[in-house]
Protein backbone atom coordinates (compact mmCIF):
# COMPACT_ATOMS: atom_id res chain seq x y z
CA UNK A 1 0.00 0.00 0.00
CA UNK A 2 2.55 2.34 1.12
CA UNK A 3 4.52 0.96 -2.12
CA UNK A 4 1.88 2.24 -3.89
CA UNK A 5 1.47 5.78 -3.36
CA UNK A 6 5.49 6.48 -3.15
CA UNK A 7 4.95 5.35 -6.94
CA UNK A 8 8.45 4.55 -7.35
CA UNK A 9 9.19 7.72 -5.92
CA UNK A 10 7.18 10.07 -8.21
CA UNK A 11 4.24 10.44 -5.58
CA UNK A 12 4.16 13.57 -4.73
CA UNK A 13 4.17 14.73 -9.04
CA UNK A 14 1.30 11.66 -10.36
CA UNK A 15 -1.23 12.92 -7.22
CA UNK A 16 -0.60 15.96 -7.87
CA UNK A 17 -1.73 15.65 -11.87
CA UNK A 18 -4.16 13.59 -10.60
CA UNK A 19 -5.33 15.68 -8.15
CA UNK A 20 -5.82 18.59 -10.76
CA UNK A 21 -6.95 16.87 -13.33
CA UNK A 22 -10.21 15.22 -11.18
CA UNK A 23 -10.19 18.73 -9.25
CA UNK A 24 -10.80 20.37 -13.09
CA UNK A 25 -13.38 17.84 -14.06
CA UNK A 26 -15.21 18.11 -11.07
CA UNK A 27 -15.21 21.68 -11.07
CA UNK A 28 -16.90 21.74 -14.17
CA UNK A 29 -19.76 19.26 -12.81
CA UNK A 30 -20.02 21.93 -10.09
CA UNK A 31 -20.18 25.01 -12.34
CA UNK A 32 -23.13 22.97 -13.90
CA UNK A 33 -24.74 22.15 -11.18
CA UNK A 34 -24.55 26.03 -9.98
CA UNK A 35 -25.92 27.05 -13.58
CA UNK A 36 -29.14 24.62 -13.11
CA UNK A 37 -30.07 25.68 -9.79
CA UNK A 38 -29.81 29.54 -10.37
CA UNK A 39 -31.71 29.13 -13.48
CA UNK A 40 -34.20 27.30 -11.64
CA UNK A 41 -34.72 29.52 -9.02
CA UNK A 42 -34.93 32.85 -11.37
CA UNK A 43 -37.54 31.09 -13.59
CA UNK A 44 -39.92 30.00 -10.30
CA UNK A 45 -39.71 33.35 -9.15
CA UNK A 46 -40.56 34.80 -12.65
CA UNK A 47 -43.56 32.27 -12.38
CA UNK A 48 -44.75 33.70 -9.09
CA UNK A 49 -44.49 37.05 -10.14
CA UNK A 50 -46.44 36.73 -12.42
CA UNK A 51 -48.94 34.29 -10.98
CA UNK A 52 -49.46 36.83 -8.08
CA UNK A 53 -49.43 40.13 -11.18
CA UNK A 54 -52.54 38.01 -12.33
CA UNK A 55 -54.27 37.36 -9.54
CA UNK A 56 -53.74 40.78 -8.75
CA UNK A 57 -55.20 42.05 -11.89
CA UNK A 58 -58.44 40.07 -11.37
CA UNK A 59 -59.29 41.18 -7.98
CA UNK A 60 -58.89 44.47 -8.32
CA UNK B 1 -31.73 16.30 -44.31
CA UNK B 2 -32.24 20.10 -43.99
CA UNK B 3 -35.34 19.51 -42.56
CA UNK B 4 -33.85 17.54 -39.65
CA UNK B 5 -31.22 20.21 -39.29
CA UNK B 6 -33.79 22.81 -38.20
CA UNK B 7 -35.96 20.35 -36.70
CA UNK B 8 -32.61 19.47 -34.12
CA UNK B 9 -32.00 23.09 -34.25
CA UNK B 10 -35.51 23.83 -32.52
CA UNK B 11 -35.05 24.62 -29.00
CA UNK B 12 -37.86 22.56 -27.52
CA UNK B 13 -36.99 19.63 -29.67
CA UNK B 14 -33.07 20.20 -28.85
CA UNK B 15 -34.18 19.79 -24.96
CA UNK B 16 -36.46 16.48 -25.28
CA UNK B 17 -34.08 14.35 -27.35
CA UNK B 18 -30.54 15.58 -24.77
CA UNK B 19 -32.97 15.26 -21.97
CA UNK B 20 -33.59 11.74 -23.00
CA UNK B 21 -29.20 11.29 -23.90
CA UNK B 22 -28.04 12.47 -20.76
CA UNK B 23 -28.69 9.78 -18.08
CA UNK B 24 -27.30 7.05 -19.91
CA UNK B 25 -24.28 9.05 -21.44
CA UNK B 26 -23.35 9.95 -17.54
CA UNK B 27 -23.54 6.18 -15.80
CA UNK B 28 -21.40 5.18 -19.65
CA UNK B 29 -19.34 8.24 -18.61
CA UNK B 30 -18.40 7.49 -14.96
CA UNK B 31 -18.19 3.44 -15.91
CA UNK B 32 -15.21 4.52 -18.45
CA UNK B 33 -13.63 6.60 -15.72
CA UNK B 34 -13.62 4.07 -13.34
CA UNK B 35 -12.53 1.23 -15.81
CA UNK B 36 -9.62 3.58 -17.06
CA UNK B 37 -8.69 4.92 -13.57
CA UNK B 38 -8.12 1.25 -12.25
CA UNK B 39 -6.00 0.79 -15.57
CA UNK B 40 -4.05 3.87 -15.31
CA UNK B 41 -3.01 3.78 -11.75
CA UNK B 42 -3.31 -0.37 -10.71
CA UNK B 43 -2.76 -2.37 -14.23
CA UNK B 44 -0.71 -0.62 -16.35
CA UNK B 45 3.33 -1.29 -15.85
CA UNK B 46 5.64 1.42 -15.21
CA UNK B 47 7.54 2.32 -18.33
CA UNK B 48 10.96 1.53 -18.31
CA UNK B 49 12.15 4.74 -19.07
CA UNK B 50 10.04 6.92 -17.16
CA UNK B 51 9.08 4.82 -14.31
CA UNK B 52 5.66 5.01 -12.50
CA UNK B 53 5.79 9.01 -13.43
CA UNK B 54 4.01 7.38 -16.36
CA UNK B 55 0.85 7.20 -15.39
CA UNK B 56 0.48 10.83 -15.56
CA UNK B 57 -0.29 10.51 -19.20
CA UNK B 58 -3.12 8.76 -18.89
CA UNK B 59 -4.73 11.62 -17.78
CA UNK B 60 -2.89 14.09 -19.40
CA UNK B 61 -2.98 12.96 -23.28
CA UNK B 62 -6.62 12.78 -23.38
CA UNK B 63 -6.85 16.33 -21.93
CA UNK B 64 -4.64 17.94 -24.18
CA UNK B 65 -6.73 16.15 -26.99
CA UNK B 66 -9.69 17.23 -25.90
CA UNK B 67 -8.02 21.02 -25.71
CA UNK B 68 -7.85 21.22 -29.35
CA UNK B 69 -10.99 19.46 -30.41
CA UNK B 70 -13.13 21.24 -27.85
CA UNK B 71 -11.61 24.19 -29.33
CA UNK B 72 -12.39 23.13 -32.74
CA UNK B 73 -15.99 22.07 -31.68
CA UNK B 74 -16.49 25.71 -30.07
CA UNK B 75 -15.17 27.30 -33.73
CA UNK B 76 -17.31 25.30 -35.72
CA UNK B 77 -20.98 26.21 -33.69
CA UNK B 78 -19.80 29.52 -33.08
CA UNK B 79 -19.56 29.76 -36.90
CA UNK B 80 -22.76 27.92 -37.79
CA UNK B 81 -24.67 30.35 -35.10
CA UNK B 82 -22.65 33.26 -37.42
CA UNK B 83 -23.85 32.45 -40.30
CA UNK B 84 -26.92 30.98 -40.19
CA UNK B 85 -27.91 32.58 -37.33
CA UNK B 86 -28.77 29.50 -35.01
CA UNK B 87 -29.52 30.81 -31.53
CA UNK B 88 -28.62 26.98 -30.26
CA UNK B 89 -25.43 26.92 -32.16
CA UNK B 90 -24.38 30.24 -30.06
CA UNK B 91 -25.47 28.54 -26.96
CA UNK B 92 -23.41 25.28 -27.79
CA UNK B 93 -19.98 27.42 -28.27
CA UNK B 94 -20.89 29.38 -25.06
CA UNK B 95 -20.94 26.00 -23.24
CA UNK B 96 -17.95 24.57 -24.77
CA UNK B 97 -15.51 27.20 -24.12
CA UNK B 98 -14.83 27.04 -19.99
CA UNK B 99 -14.80 23.17 -20.35
CA UNK B 100 -12.29 23.22 -22.83
CA UNK B 101 -10.76 26.04 -20.68
CA UNK B 102 -10.58 23.22 -18.39
CA UNK B 103 -9.20 21.08 -20.46
CA UNK B 104 -6.08 23.94 -21.39
CA UNK B 105 -5.27 24.19 -17.68
CA UNK B 106 -5.48 20.16 -16.84
CA UNK B 107 -3.49 19.21 -20.07
CA UNK B 108 -0.75 22.44 -19.22
CA UNK B 109 -0.48 21.71 -15.22
CA UNK B 110 -0.19 18.11 -15.41
CA UNK B 111 2.08 18.33 -18.38
CA UNK B 112 4.56 20.85 -16.14
CA UNK B 113 4.23 18.23 -13.18
CA UNK B 114 5.62 15.66 -14.99
CA UNK B 115 8.43 17.79 -17.06
CA UNK B 116 9.98 18.65 -13.23
CA UNK B 117 10.99 14.97 -13.19
CA UNK B 118 11.29 13.88 -16.49
CA UNK B 119 12.94 16.88 -18.42
CA UNK B 120 14.08 18.64 -14.96
CA UNK B 121 12.51 21.87 -15.68
CA UNK B 122 8.10 22.31 -14.88
CA UNK B 123 8.50 25.04 -17.93
CA UNK B 124 10.23 25.86 -21.15
CA UNK B 125 9.25 28.04 -24.17
CA UNK B 126 9.12 25.45 -26.78
CA UNK B 127 6.76 25.32 -29.28
CA UNK B 128 4.19 22.54 -27.85
CA UNK B 129 3.87 24.43 -24.81
CA UNK B 130 3.75 27.91 -25.95
CA UNK B 131 1.11 27.37 -28.42
CA UNK B 132 -0.85 25.60 -25.49
CA UNK B 133 -0.52 29.03 -23.42
CA UNK B 134 -2.23 30.83 -26.43
CA UNK B 135 -4.91 28.61 -26.75
CA UNK B 136 -5.73 29.18 -23.24
CA UNK B 137 -5.64 32.78 -23.93
CA UNK B 138 -8.08 32.37 -26.59
CA UNK B 139 -10.03 30.13 -24.14
CA UNK B 140 -9.77 33.05 -21.56
CA UNK B 141 -10.40 35.99 -25.08
CA UNK B 142 -13.68 34.12 -25.91
CA UNK B 143 -15.28 34.00 -21.87
CA UNK B 144 -14.30 37.61 -21.38
CA UNK B 145 -16.15 38.95 -25.31
CA UNK B 146 -19.15 37.28 -24.40
CA UNK B 147 -19.56 38.50 -20.95
CA UNK B 148 -18.06 41.76 -21.19
CA UNK B 149 -20.76 42.22 -24.16
CA UNK B 150 -24.74 42.98 -22.70
CA UNK B 151 -26.48 41.83 -25.96
CA UNK B 152 -26.27 38.06 -26.40
CA UNK B 153 -26.31 37.90 -30.25
CA UNK B 154 -23.61 40.50 -30.44
CA UNK B 155 -21.57 39.14 -27.85
CA UNK B 156 -22.06 35.78 -29.61
CA UNK B 157 -21.32 37.51 -33.16
CA UNK B 158 -17.83 39.02 -31.89
CA UNK B 159 -16.55 36.21 -29.38
CA UNK B 160 -17.40 33.69 -32.92
CA UNK B 161 -15.11 35.95 -34.97
CA UNK B 162 -12.33 35.64 -32.40
CA UNK B 163 -12.99 31.99 -32.09
CA UNK B 164 -12.59 31.64 -36.39
CA UNK B 165 -9.43 33.72 -35.89
CA UNK B 166 -8.00 31.50 -33.70
CA UNK B 167 -8.75 28.46 -34.88
CA UNK B 168 -5.20 29.07 -36.49
CA UNK B 169 -3.13 28.31 -33.73
CA UNK B 170 -4.94 25.01 -33.61
CA UNK B 171 -2.76 23.36 -36.31
CA UNK B 172 0.57 25.37 -34.96
CA UNK B 173 -0.22 23.21 -31.43
CA UNK B 174 -0.79 19.78 -33.05
CA UNK B 175 2.09 20.05 -35.62
CA UNK B 176 4.62 22.17 -33.75
CA UNK B 177 6.50 18.99 -32.41
CA UNK B 178 7.13 17.86 -36.31
CA UNK B 179 7.65 21.25 -37.26
CA UNK B 180 10.28 22.62 -34.76
CA UNK B 181 12.92 20.52 -32.78
CA UNK B 182 10.93 20.80 -29.23
CA UNK B 183 11.63 19.73 -25.82
CA UNK B 184 8.40 17.93 -26.00
CA UNK B 185 8.17 14.70 -27.79
CA UNK B 186 5.78 13.32 -30.69
CA UNK B 187 2.34 12.00 -30.11
CA UNK B 188 1.91 9.16 -28.39
CA UNK B 189 -0.64 7.02 -30.34
CA UNK B 190 1.10 8.32 -34.07
CA UNK B 191 0.28 5.66 -36.46
CA UNK B 192 -2.77 4.48 -36.98
CA UNK B 193 -3.57 0.66 -36.54
CA UNK B 194 0.60 0.63 -35.37
CA UNK B 195 0.80 2.85 -32.43
CA UNK B 196 4.42 2.77 -30.99
CA UNK B 197 3.59 1.90 -26.80
CA UNK B 198 2.57 -1.60 -26.01
CA UNK B 199 -0.60 -2.92 -25.68
CA UNK B 200 -0.89 -2.63 -21.75
CA UNK B 201 -0.45 0.91 -21.76
CA UNK B 202 -2.55 1.18 -24.70
CA UNK B 203 -5.81 0.47 -23.41
CA UNK B 204 -6.15 2.40 -20.31
CA UNK B 205 -5.01 5.35 -22.37
CA UNK B 206 -7.61 4.61 -25.23
CA UNK B 207 -10.56 4.16 -22.32
CA UNK B 208 -9.59 7.36 -20.49
CA UNK B 209 -9.72 9.54 -23.77
CA UNK B 210 -13.11 7.89 -24.50
CA UNK B 211 -14.05 8.96 -20.66
CA UNK B 212 -12.87 12.74 -21.25
CA UNK B 213 -14.86 12.58 -24.38
CA UNK B 214 -18.41 11.40 -23.03
CA UNK B 215 -17.92 13.67 -19.81
CA UNK B 216 -17.31 16.52 -22.77
CA UNK B 217 -20.23 15.61 -24.27
CA UNK B 218 -22.52 14.88 -21.65
CA UNK B 219 -21.34 18.56 -19.19
CA UNK B 220 -21.70 20.15 -22.66
CA UNK B 221 -25.36 19.11 -22.79
CA UNK B 222 -26.23 19.97 -19.37
CA UNK B 223 -24.97 23.52 -19.54
CA UNK B 224 -26.41 24.14 -23.14
CA UNK B 225 -29.72 23.27 -21.88
CA UNK B 226 -29.35 25.28 -18.84
CA UNK B 227 -28.44 28.67 -20.55
CA UNK B 228 -31.34 26.98 -23.27
CA UNK B 229 -33.99 27.43 -20.88
CA UNK B 230 -32.96 30.77 -19.33
CA UNK B 231 -32.87 32.14 -23.17
CA UNK B 232 -35.92 31.27 -24.13
CA UNK B 233 -37.57 32.27 -20.61
CA UNK B 234 -40.37 33.67 -22.43
CA UNK B 235 -41.20 31.23 -24.62
CA UNK B 236 -44.71 28.95 -24.47
CA UNK B 237 -42.74 25.38 -23.36
CA UNK B 238 -40.78 26.94 -21.00
CA UNK B 239 -43.21 28.80 -19.04
CA UNK B 240 -45.52 25.43 -19.10
CA UNK B 241 -42.68 23.28 -18.23
CA UNK B 242 -41.52 25.55 -15.03
CA UNK B 243 -45.59 25.30 -13.89
CA UNK B 244 -45.42 22.38 -13.80
CA UNK B 245 -42.66 21.40 -12.28
CA UNK B 246 -43.30 23.76 -9.61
Amino acid sequence: MKEFFAMGGYGFYVWLSYAVALGGLLALYLMTRGCESRVKRQLEKRLRLEQRRKSRDTTS
Amino acid sequence: MWKFIHKFASPKYFYNISGKILPPLGWVTLALFIVGLVGALFLSPPDYQQGESVRILYIHVPAAMLSMSCYVAMAITAAIGLIWRIKLADIVAWAIAPIGMTMTIIALITGSVWGKPMWGTYWVWDARLTSELILLFLYLGFIALQTAIEDTRSAARASAILALVGLVNIPIIKYSVNWWNTLHQPATISKMGKPSIDASMLWPLLIMIAAYMCYFAWITLKRSRCELIYRERNSSWVKKMVKEAS
